[in-house]
Protein backbone atom coordinates (compact mmCIF):
# COMPACT_ATOMS: atom_id res chain seq x y z
CA UNK A 1 0.00 0.00 0.00
CA UNK A 2 1.38 3.07 0.99
CA UNK A 3 3.80 2.27 3.21
CA UNK A 4 6.86 3.37 0.57
CA UNK A 5 6.40 6.90 1.87
CA UNK A 6 7.43 5.86 5.59
CA UNK A 7 10.72 4.25 6.58
CA UNK A 8 11.71 0.91 4.85
CA UNK A 9 12.35 -0.57 8.17
CA UNK A 10 8.74 -1.18 8.93
CA UNK A 11 8.30 -0.39 13.02
CA UNK A 12 5.65 -1.70 15.08
CA UNK A 13 3.70 1.63 14.40
CA UNK A 14 3.75 1.11 10.63
CA UNK A 15 2.48 -2.74 11.19
CA UNK A 16 -0.34 -1.46 13.29
CA UNK A 17 -1.26 1.87 11.27
CA UNK A 18 -0.85 -0.51 8.00
CA UNK A 19 -2.98 -3.20 9.18
CA UNK A 20 -5.76 -0.74 10.42
CA UNK A 21 -5.66 1.02 7.30
CA UNK A 22 -6.02 -1.95 5.75
CA UNK A 23 -9.13 -3.14 7.17
CA UNK A 24 -10.78 -0.15 6.98
CA UNK A 25 -9.50 -0.12 3.47
CA UNK A 26 -11.74 -3.64 2.67
CA UNK A 27 -15.11 -2.27 4.07
CA UNK A 28 -15.08 1.44 2.85
CA UNK A 29 -16.09 1.75 -1.38
CA UNK A 30 -13.05 2.15 -3.45
CA UNK A 31 -12.50 6.06 -2.88
CA UNK A 32 -9.79 7.98 -5.25
CA UNK A 33 -8.29 9.42 -1.87
CA UNK A 34 -6.63 5.76 -1.01
CA UNK A 35 -4.79 5.85 -4.26
CA UNK A 36 -3.04 8.71 -3.12
CA UNK A 37 0.60 8.22 -1.24
CA UNK A 38 0.07 10.76 1.96
CA UNK A 39 -1.98 9.15 4.76
CA UNK A 40 -5.19 10.34 5.66
CA UNK A 41 -6.23 12.29 8.39
CA UNK A 42 -7.91 9.92 10.47
CA UNK A 43 -4.83 7.87 10.30
CA UNK A 44 -2.37 10.62 11.33
CA UNK A 45 -4.99 10.84 14.31
CA UNK A 46 -4.57 6.89 15.05
CA UNK A 47 -0.98 7.34 14.84
CA UNK A 48 -0.96 10.66 17.40
CA UNK A 49 -2.77 8.36 19.85
CA UNK A 50 -1.00 5.07 19.70
CA UNK A 51 2.84 6.42 18.84
CA UNK A 52 4.72 3.59 18.61
CA UNK A 53 2.36 1.15 20.45
CA UNK A 54 0.51 -1.87 18.46
CA UNK A 55 -3.08 -2.04 19.63
CA UNK A 56 -4.83 -5.01 21.13
CA UNK A 57 -8.23 -6.14 19.22
CA UNK A 58 -11.22 -6.66 21.24
CA UNK A 59 -12.04 -5.92 25.33
CA UNK A 60 -13.83 -2.82 24.54
CA UNK A 61 -17.43 -2.46 22.64
CA UNK A 62 -18.33 0.36 20.43
CA UNK A 63 -22.09 0.21 20.06
CA UNK A 64 -23.28 2.19 16.99
CA UNK A 65 -26.69 1.87 15.58
CA UNK A 66 -26.04 -0.41 11.48
CA UNK A 67 -28.14 2.29 9.98
CA UNK A 68 -28.17 6.14 11.25
CA UNK A 69 -30.53 7.59 9.45
CA UNK A 70 -29.49 11.01 10.32
CA UNK A 71 -25.67 11.92 10.44
CA UNK A 72 -26.22 15.02 12.37
CA UNK A 73 -26.94 12.87 15.66
CA UNK A 74 -26.13 9.30 15.55
CA UNK A 75 -25.83 8.25 19.12
CA UNK A 76 -23.25 6.11 21.01
CA UNK A 77 -21.70 4.06 23.77
CA UNK A 78 -18.09 2.88 24.29
CA UNK A 79 -17.17 0.17 27.17
CA UNK A 80 -14.36 -1.40 27.84
CA UNK A 81 -13.59 -4.64 30.11
CA UNK A 82 -11.80 -3.23 32.65
CA UNK A 83 -11.77 -3.58 36.34
CA UNK A 84 -11.04 -0.26 37.14
CA UNK A 85 -8.55 -0.11 39.64
CA UNK A 86 -5.55 1.58 40.69
CA UNK A 87 -2.90 -1.06 38.82
CA UNK A 88 -5.42 -1.51 36.26
CA UNK A 89 -7.25 0.82 35.04
CA UNK A 90 -8.56 2.62 31.35
CA UNK A 91 -7.24 5.87 31.03
CA UNK A 92 -8.54 7.19 27.84
CA UNK A 93 -10.96 6.65 25.49
CA UNK A 94 -10.27 8.11 22.03
CA UNK A 95 -13.18 8.22 19.24
CA UNK A 96 -12.40 8.47 15.74
CA UNK A 97 -15.04 9.10 12.21
CA UNK A 98 -12.62 7.93 9.84
CA UNK A 99 -14.50 10.12 6.87
CA UNK A 100 -15.55 13.06 8.67
CA UNK A 101 -13.81 16.38 7.91
CA UNK A 102 -12.01 16.22 11.26
CA UNK A 103 -11.90 12.81 11.89
CA UNK A 104 -11.41 13.12 15.58
CA UNK A 105 -14.71 13.13 17.72
CA UNK A 106 -13.58 12.72 21.39
CA UNK A 107 -11.16 11.96 23.53
CA UNK A 108 -12.54 10.90 27.01
CA UNK A 109 -10.24 11.08 30.05
CA UNK A 110 -10.66 8.09 32.82
CA UNK A 111 -9.33 7.20 36.53
CA UNK A 112 -10.06 4.37 39.12
CA UNK A 113 -12.88 6.60 40.85
CA UNK A 114 -14.54 5.93 38.04
CA UNK A 115 -15.50 2.16 38.50
CA UNK A 116 -16.91 1.56 35.21
CA UNK A 117 -15.35 2.38 31.63
CA UNK A 118 -18.03 3.30 30.16
CA UNK A 119 -19.24 6.38 28.25
CA UNK A 120 -22.14 7.36 25.87
CA UNK A 121 -22.32 10.46 23.81
CA UNK A 122 -23.79 11.41 20.48
CA UNK A 123 -21.90 12.17 17.21
CA UNK A 124 -22.21 13.42 13.84
CA UNK A 125 -21.32 11.52 11.02
CA UNK A 126 -20.39 12.75 7.18
CA UNK A 127 -21.37 9.84 5.34
CA UNK A 128 -21.13 6.14 5.44
CA UNK A 129 -17.79 5.09 7.38
CA UNK A 130 -15.93 3.24 10.02
CA UNK A 131 -16.00 4.73 13.42
CA UNK A 132 -13.29 3.61 15.42
CA UNK A 133 -12.59 3.42 19.18
CA UNK A 134 -9.04 3.19 21.18
CA UNK A 135 -8.76 2.85 24.75
CA UNK A 136 -5.35 3.72 26.62
CA UNK A 137 -4.50 1.23 29.43
CA UNK A 138 -3.17 2.24 32.35
CA UNK A 139 -0.10 -0.05 31.69
CA UNK A 140 0.28 1.73 28.55
CA UNK A 141 -0.78 -0.73 25.80
CA UNK A 142 -3.86 0.05 23.85
CA UNK A 143 -7.42 -1.29 22.68
CA UNK A 144 -8.72 -0.18 19.49
CA UNK A 145 -11.96 -1.38 17.65
CA UNK A 146 -13.55 -0.28 14.85
CA UNK A 147 -17.55 -0.60 13.58
CA UNK A 148 -19.21 0.37 10.56
CA UNK A 149 -21.89 2.62 10.01
CA UNK A 150 -24.66 3.37 7.09
CA UNK A 151 -25.50 6.90 7.08
CA UNK A 152 -28.66 8.19 5.36
CA UNK A 153 -28.55 11.84 5.42
CA UNK A 154 -24.98 13.13 6.47
CA UNK A 155 -24.02 15.22 9.50
CA UNK A 156 -21.10 17.88 9.67
CA UNK A 157 -23.17 20.34 7.14
CA UNK A 158 -21.06 22.08 4.25
CA UNK B 1 -24.60 27.81 25.54
CA UNK B 2 -27.32 27.55 28.60
CA UNK B 3 -29.50 25.04 30.80
CA UNK B 4 -27.48 22.72 31.78
CA UNK B 5 -29.31 19.53 32.99
CA UNK B 6 -27.88 16.65 35.02
CA UNK B 7 -29.56 13.80 36.07
CA UNK B 8 -27.80 11.75 39.06
CA UNK B 9 -29.34 8.83 40.98
CA UNK B 10 -31.60 9.90 44.06
CA UNK B 11 -29.04 8.01 46.51
CA UNK B 12 -26.46 6.29 46.42
CA UNK B 13 -24.13 4.14 48.79
CA UNK B 14 -20.19 4.03 49.12
CA UNK B 15 -18.51 2.36 47.03
CA UNK B 16 -21.48 1.92 44.57
CA UNK B 17 -21.20 2.84 40.59
CA UNK B 18 -23.47 5.21 39.70
CA UNK B 19 -24.23 6.90 36.51
CA UNK B 20 -23.90 10.47 35.54
CA UNK B 21 -26.30 11.56 32.58
CA UNK B 22 -25.57 15.97 31.32
CA UNK B 23 -27.44 17.65 28.63
CA UNK B 24 -26.36 21.54 27.70
CA UNK B 25 -28.14 23.11 24.79
CA UNK B 26 -25.66 24.29 22.38
CA UNK B 27 -25.38 24.69 18.47
CA UNK B 28 -22.00 22.97 17.85
CA UNK B 29 -21.35 24.99 15.02
CA UNK B 30 -18.71 23.17 13.17
CA UNK B 31 -17.00 25.68 11.42
CA UNK B 32 -17.74 23.39 8.11
CA UNK B 33 -21.43 24.82 6.66
CA UNK B 34 -21.81 27.82 4.69
CA UNK B 35 -24.10 30.81 5.08
CA UNK B 36 -26.41 31.44 2.32
CA UNK B 37 -23.91 34.28 1.05
CA UNK B 38 -21.57 31.00 0.91
CA UNK B 39 -19.32 32.46 3.96
CA UNK B 40 -18.14 29.99 6.04
CA UNK B 41 -20.16 29.42 9.74
CA UNK B 42 -17.39 30.12 12.14
CA UNK B 43 -16.32 27.29 14.34
CA UNK B 44 -17.99 27.58 17.83
CA UNK B 45 -18.14 24.83 19.77
CA UNK B 46 -18.02 23.51 23.79
CA UNK B 47 -14.61 21.71 23.88
CA UNK B 48 -14.12 20.82 27.23
CA UNK B 49 -16.54 18.98 29.84
CA UNK B 50 -15.34 18.02 33.29
CA UNK B 51 -17.02 16.71 36.49
CA UNK B 52 -15.19 17.02 39.84
CA UNK B 53 -16.89 15.56 43.08
CA UNK B 54 -15.33 16.26 46.16
CA UNK B 55 -12.72 18.41 44.98
CA UNK B 56 -11.79 15.21 42.50
CA UNK B 57 -11.69 15.31 38.83
CA UNK B 58 -13.65 12.09 37.96
CA UNK B 59 -14.80 12.73 34.50
CA UNK B 60 -12.79 14.99 31.98
CA UNK B 61 -14.60 15.21 27.77
CA UNK B 62 -12.75 16.89 25.34
CA UNK B 63 -14.66 17.66 22.38
CA UNK B 64 -14.22 18.45 18.74
CA UNK B 65 -16.74 19.06 15.90
CA UNK B 66 -17.54 15.92 15.78
CA UNK B 67 -20.25 15.82 18.71
CA UNK B 68 -23.14 16.52 18.16
CA UNK B 69 -25.29 19.51 19.03
CA UNK B 70 -27.11 19.88 22.64
CA UNK B 71 -24.02 17.64 23.57
CA UNK B 72 -24.77 14.59 25.88
CA UNK B 73 -22.61 12.74 28.54
CA UNK B 74 -23.77 10.02 30.68
CA UNK B 75 -20.01 8.61 32.54
CA UNK B 76 -20.23 6.60 35.64
CA UNK B 77 -18.01 7.03 39.01
CA UNK B 78 -17.59 5.00 41.84
CA UNK B 79 -19.14 6.78 44.71
CA UNK B 80 -15.98 7.78 47.61
CA UNK B 81 -18.48 9.13 50.17
CA UNK B 82 -20.69 12.00 50.61
CA UNK B 83 -19.57 14.85 48.61
CA UNK B 84 -20.80 17.62 46.04
CA UNK B 85 -20.42 17.35 42.00
CA UNK B 86 -19.13 20.26 40.31
CA UNK B 87 -20.20 20.15 36.14
CA UNK B 88 -18.37 22.67 33.96
CA UNK B 89 -18.87 23.35 30.64
CA UNK B 90 -16.17 25.64 28.04
CA UNK B 91 -16.59 26.93 24.70
CA UNK B 92 -14.54 27.95 22.13
CA UNK B 93 -15.20 31.30 23.12
CA UNK B 94 -14.08 30.98 26.62
CA UNK B 95 -17.02 31.21 28.02
CA UNK B 96 -17.92 28.81 30.96
CA UNK B 97 -20.71 27.32 32.69
CA UNK B 98 -21.16 25.56 35.80
CA UNK B 99 -23.56 23.48 37.45
CA UNK B 100 -23.23 22.40 41.22
CA UNK B 101 -25.02 19.44 42.48
CA UNK B 102 -24.93 17.49 46.02
CA UNK B 103 -25.34 13.67 45.79
CA UNK B 104 -27.45 12.03 48.22
CA UNK B 105 -25.06 9.61 49.98
CA UNK B 106 -26.37 6.70 52.18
Amino acid sequence: MRRTVLSSRPSRREFAIGAAAGVAAAALPASPSLAQDQPQAWELAVRKILGEAKPIEGKMTLELPEIAENGNTVPFTIAVDSPMTDKDHVKAIHIIATSNPQPGVATFRLSPISGKAAVASRMRLQRTQDVIGIAELSDGRFLMTKRPVKVTIGGCGG
Amino acid sequence: MSKPRVKLPESAKVGEVIEIKTLISHVMETGQRKDPDGKTIPRSIINLFTATFAGTEVFKAELHPGISANPYLSFFMKVPGPGEFEFAWVDDEGKRIAEKLKLNVT
